[in-house]
């Protein structure tokens, strides 16, 4: 639920004056509130336009250009349906759209994280059932990669279109500071010690964090539980058996996580550093910390804050080995992509599902490669020799590609309630409030 | 309505003297019924129910309630919202009332200074958070410290922050207060010969409680539903060291979406400042009305 780009809680301009939020609990009012200054007429109703609401942050341009794209063409006419985009901010997107969805002014295409994201949508039969058109339509069915179409599941059944790059969480490092160290990327776990050993013996600040997020930790865990005890670990505690927080894995990342602060690995000053402000990249662009654990837009937010450090000194690795572990080292962890799910309530499917099959097509694809990002399209390969760092986009799309499994952020993929939870018991077990098996314990009681 | 009609009726016959008739109050009678009133008796219909804000909620009884006192996390919450209460209250009276009395002095300097100490009050208690966040950047900011990122640190940028936004307010009340004071009381005093401190303690401070107790009551009440401040600064973090009770029904409605649940801590929130409101303007005689200027 958290880890996007840019994703931020209310680290923005979202004003929640007091009375909002004593009035917070009657969402009636608050949803008639919302919808007066969303989406406007049309949406939900009237078949002429349709509305898809989607996470404005910079790769909005992508979605702005296939609107206005389909908008002229003859799948539109045909349809007789024009889509109108709503760029809600990032750090206001999940609570407009559930309480516009709850309102008369529901989207009628809405951008999602797929899987327990979605499952509450799911369960209040407001997300369309996209398994049939999708495997009737070879355009759709052929369009993208089939680990990534997937991966947005609930039970198998398909609920979104893939709309954004991939995001696997990648290990980058500062070349300029590896160089100077005469040190390489670490890896295996021995190695990345190793490192961590001579960086601070040069003052630097081994890894760079964002630990008053909390997400950016949660990327730690993801894959250390990972590559000791393989995805099925945190499989299970997907799929509802909160007893595998017990598996011994979860408790030895646990383990690790302690041991990598306490020697210092974040620094000192971690928890009050934040990813979404900026923190967190510049104290890495800066070189006072030499490497970063983060998803793949990174690069992005580099390239836009730090453009000569993006451009010559960001390195990028896979996520280190652990000698003892029976995980693969090509799994990956992250984010597959985001989706747009169609509302069942639209007056016009045939428009939305007419829209979604411009995200299978090259034009798309091209928008999303020269932003930097790496489509999850068919196609995707042969593109990516036109993107702004090519040899960082091969690297990317091979990561998961090649990857015999791509676990999802586990609170995407536990949903908004459980996610949450689990956020708070990560923060505790991060700032020294919980012990690792305090942190196993607690998020076995979790429900 | 027969207020209405009363109104209505007694202003067709002759024109009362003094005071205006009750229709004057409508139009704020009408926008607290529907600004206040309405989603507060929402609220609390809601607490009785679950919702998820995406289907119709659904009654559940007490279940929320019962969730409430059973949630390890509300005496957590709690202690920290009475400890932030408590210490914005001493920080923000000290400052303001000392602040208060040193600008109900008439000499231009103050008015001018007045007119500065004046100025975080216009601005947004968002606006104040992200520059005070900007501020504490442990990298990039003045105080490159673990700030945010300690439980004391982060409790004590709350206060502060806080303070920093209202203490010019209640500073107004004060210094309007301290105005107020009869001059002949300080000549008299002076004559007797008390000092500054004799006559700050024996006419200012007394002659002020009614003052204190209004600013106290704003005071209180507001660090109740203290939020956009910790939203911003720690997000009830670092852990949940800093999630009082209001960020609690944020994080309950807004990212867990258990609207109901968020609906009895907003419940509880409004009858514990209700019920605290009034315990203070009876403790403090203030219902009473009593003038301040007895034995003038």
């Amino acid at each position: 639920m958290e880890s996007n780009r840019g994703r931020s809680t209310g680290s923005t301009g979202t004003a929640f004056s007091r009375r909002w939020v004593l009035g917070a609990g009657a969402s009636a009012l608050l949803t008639t509130g919302l919808s007066a200054c969303g989406s406007g007429e049309g949406s939900g109703g009237g078949g002429d336009t349709i509305t898809a609401f989607v996470y404005g942050d910079d790769a909005v341009k992508v979605q702005a250009a296939a609107v206005a794209r389909f908008n002229k063409s003859a799948a539109s006419k045909t349809a007789k349906g024009k889509v109108k985009l709503e760029k809600i901010p990032g750090s206001d997107y999940l609570p407009k759209l559930r309480t516009a969805m709850g309102s008369p002014s529901a989207p009628d295409v809405f951008f999602n994280w797929g899987g327990g994201s979605i499952k509450a949508y799911q369960e209040a039969g407001k997300i369309v059932d996209l398994t049939d058109v999708i495997e009737n339509d070879p355009v759709l069915k052929n369009g993208f990669l089939p680990s990534v179409l997937a991966a947005g599941d609930l039970k198998g059944r398909h609920y979104g279109i893939p709309m954004r790059g991939m995001q696997p969480v990648i290990l980058f490092y500062n070349k300029t500071v590896f160089a100077e160290q005469k040190i390489q990327p670490p890896t295996t776990w021995d190695q990345l010690l190793d490192v961590n050993t001579k960086l601070k013996k040069a003052g630097i600040t081994p890894f760079a964090l964002g630990g008053s997020d909390v997400w950016p930790e949660l990327m730690w865990l993801e894959y250390l539980v990972d590559r000791i005890g393989g995805p099925e670990v945190f499989r299970r505690i997907q799929d509802g058996d909160a007893e595998g927080w017990g598996d011994p894995a979860v408790l030895e990342a646990a383990e690790m996580v302690k041991e990598l602060i306490d020697d210092g690995a974040f620094g000192s000053k971690f928890t009050s550093v934040s990813y979404v402000n900026g923190g967190a990249p510049a104290v890495f662009a800066k070189g006072k910390a030499a490497m970063h654990l983060m998803g793949s837009w990174e690069y992005s937010t580099q390239l836009g804050k730090f453009p000569d450090f993006a451009k010559s000194n960001l390195g990028w690795a896979a996520f280190p080995k652990i000698e003892d572990g029976v995980g693969d080292v090509r799994n990956v962890v992250g984010n597959p992509t985001n989706y747009w799910s169609i509302n069942p309530r639209t007056q016009n499917k045939d428009a939305a599902i007419a829209f979604l099959k411009d995200c299978a097509s090259e034009a798309y694809a091209k928008d999303l490669v020269a932003l930097g990002d790496v489509p999850t399209t068919s196609n995707a390969a042969a593109l990516l020799s036109s993107a702004p760092n090519p040899e960082y986009a091969k690297f990317q799309y091979d990561l998961v590609q090649q990857a015999p499994a791509f676990t999802l952020s586990w609170d995407q993929a536990l949903g908004d309630e459980l996610g949450t939870k689990m956020h708070t018991e990560i923060g505790k077990l991060f700032t020294g409030k919980s012990s690792p098996s305090e942190f196993v314990s607690a998020c076995k009681g979790l429900k | 309505m027969s207020v209405t009609d009363q109104t209505v009726a007694s202003g067709r016959g002759k024109v009362r003297a003094g005071r205006p008739g009750a229709v004057w109050a409508l139009p704020a009678v009408l926008f607290f019924t529907f600004f206040a009133v309405v989603p507060m008796a929402l609220a609390f219909y809601l607490s009785f129910t679950k919702w998820d804000g995406l289907g119709d909620p659904k009654p559940v009884g007490l279940a929320n309630w019962q969730k409430l006192l059973d949630d390890p996390r509300l005496t957590q919450s709690l202690t920290l919202t009475v400890l932030l209460t408590a210490a914005s209250w001493a920080f923000q009276t000290v400052v303001a009332l000392l602040l208060g009395v040193w600008a109900a002095g008439r000499q231009r300097n103050r008015a001018v200074l007045s007119a500065i100490f004046f100025v975080p009050f216009l601005l947004s208690s968002t606006a104040i958070s992200v520059l005070f966040y900007a501020l504490l950047d442990p990298n990039f900011g003045i105080i490159q410290k673990d700030t945010l990122g300690s439980s004391s640190g982060a409790f004590l940028a709350i206060v502060f922050v806080g303070g920093w936004q209202f203490i010019p307010f209640h500073t107004l009340i004060y210094q309007g207060g301290a105005r107020q004071i009869p001059q002949v009381l300080y000549q008299a005093a002076a004559i007797d010969g008390a000092g500054r401190y004799r006559q700050f303690f024996s006419i200012t401070l007394p002659q002020l409680r009614h003052t204190i107790t209004t600013s106290t009551v704003l005071i209180v009440v507001g660090s109740l539903t203290y939020f956009e401040t910790v939203l911003i600064l720690t997000k009830g973090g670092p852990g949940t060291d800093t999630a009082i009770l209001p960020y609690l029904m944020y994080e309950a409605g807004f990212k867990t979406y258990d609207f109901g649940y968020a609906s009895a801590i907003a419940s509880a929130l409004v009858l514990a400042a209700t019920g605290l409101s009034l315990v203070l303007i009876r403790l403090t005689g203030f219902g009473g009305m009593r003038s301040t200027r007895e034995g003038m």
